[in-house]
């Protein structure tokens, strides 16, 4: 069991400067979200987007940003459980939460923080109607294990990177690869592109377009797909894999379930005060919150988990005594030893 | 200066609204701002072209400014495209589209 002070949900740049401002007021962080690396959208949909809206930022790159932030807060030593999505939260008898993630890590915290964003980021899935009933039985969105496809035969759906990346390297280990895209262009860096075509030349990833796969076939596991290409009647193409790769999309997900309150896709906060859910304990900043006047900026999630770092302390310490210090005046002093200060001027005396 | 478009919902309903050409509003902004697609299904990435979830149908005759790459890529990964489809976060609201017709794409 993972323990911490304020558990994080979701490590997108409001999370990450959570653990910042926790960590003036002493209190630990620990973030869980479901994509593999930080900095959520920043760098999952647009790193290399610059934004202009960050405070004494004229401009930053998105994924420059989430760097800086990790640099931020890095003494303040966060935890991170990435990829794995937040599941289910249990309220103890001692007031304190423990929120389970898809992968069975169980995480314990007196306060959860949901800076969620959009949403956990899942694959998009195409409209096949028996799609879903062969999920884990040879149709997978994402590839965990390319030892699985060792020797067989696979079909690979999408035109963007990771269906080229992905069609190259298995060309070495499965039988045969097939990559179906509905245009004949494919965008994606020049390399994987020129690659994918060198491989088709080679006949070693065989190449349908402009065609999208409308059914699958089988009993219990994938046998084959059906193809439909442009002007011709539709084909079965016998495989063992059929992998479908169209980017993911953020959903809300599990946490919609977890009794909060939900408006417009989003949790109803208390912004009056603390950015407090209707169940005392949990709160919502950044994206992933509404209330009255609220905007989607990088920036009201600073702010909001400001505020949210007072009040969870004053949960956590209701009898202990504290104001906010400036960190020009106080320093940071990192859970890791060190300590940022203003350097002392020297003092001399004049004779 | 206002212009008058036409939207088609999700749900089939018509509405005839008025969106502003002068505040660099796009299409997607004005459905969001209309309200005619819940918030959270629709802008997800926030007018970049890079979600897919402002999809529309063109229905129609107007002349619209040329698709830019990122749009293009878009739509070539996205589900549900028709000839018609466009993103409407790249169509920017000019004098030139009053009368405009479109109908929202499946949410996906």
């Amino acid at each position: 069991m993972i323990e911490t002070d304020i558990l994080i949900i979701g490590a997108g740049p409001t999370g990450l400067f959570t653990v910042f401002e926790a960590g003036l007021l002493k209190l630990r962080c620990h973030l869980i979200d479901a994509l593999a690396q930080p900095g959520g959208q920043c760098s999952e949909i647009y790193p290399k987007k610059p934004i202009y809206d960050i405070p004494a930022y004229p401009e930053i790159l998105a994924g420059d940003l989430t760097e800086k932030l990790l640099e931020q807060g890095k003494q303040f030593q966060p935890g991170f459980t990435l990829g794995e999505r937040a599941e289910t939260i249990d309220k103890q008898d001692d007031g304190t939460f423990i929120v389970t993630t898809n992968k069975g890590t169980k995480h314990k915290a007196p306060v959860v923080a949901i800076a969620g964003g959009l949403g956990s980021f899942e694959p998009r899935k195409p409209k096949i109607d028996n799609l879903e009933q062969f999920e884990d039985n040879g149709v997978e969105y994402i590839i965990k294990e390319p030892e699985l496809y060792r020797d067989k035969d696979v079909v690979i759906a999408g035109g963007g990177d990771s269906a080229l990346d992905w069609s190259i390297f298995l060309t070495d280990v499965a039988k045969s690869v097939t990559l179906i895209h509905r245009r004949n262009e494919f965008r994606g860096a020049l390399d994987s592109v020129e690659k994918v075509q060198e491989l088709k030349n080679l006949g070693k990833i065989n190449l349908i377009t402009p065609a999208e796969v409308k059914g699958i076939l089988g009993d219990d596991k994938v046998t084959g797909v059906v193809v439909e290409q442009k002007d011709k009647e539709p084909f079965i193409i016998d495989t063992d894999h059929f992998i479908p790769l169209f980017g993911l999309a953020p959903k809300l997900g599990p946490i919609g379930n977890w009794g909060l309150e939900i408006e417009k896709n989003a949790i109803k906060v208390d912004n009056s005060l603390d950015y407090q859910t209707n169940i005392p304990g949990i709160y919502a900043i950044g994206d992933v919150n509404t209330y009255p006047g609220k905007l989607k900026l990088i920036l009201c999630g600073f702010h909001e988990a400001t505020l949210m770092c007072q009040s969870a302390y004053k949960r956590i310490f209701p009898d202990k005594k504290y104001v906010m210090k400036y960190t020009t005046v106080g320093g940071v002093e990192g859970f890791d030893g060190t300590k940022k200060e203003a350097p002392k001027a020297v003092v001399k005396a004049i004779n | 200066m206002d212009i008058n478009i036409k939207i088609k919902d999700r749900e089939g309903v018509i509405h005839d609204i008025l969106a502003p050409t002068d505040m660099a509003m796009n299409l997607m902004e004005v459905v969001r701002s209309y309200e005619l697609a819940p918030e959270g299904t629709i802008g997800i990435c926030g007018g970049m072209a890079m979600c897919a979830s402002c999809q529309c149908y063109v229905t129609s005759k107007h002349e619209l400014p040329k698709m830019s790459d990122d749009e293009d890529a878009m739509l070539a990964e996205a589900f549900d495209v028709e000839d018609n489809s466009r993103l409407g976060c790249q169509i920017q609201m000019t004098p030139e589209l009053e009368g405009l017709e479109v109908e929202l794409a499946p949410e996906s």
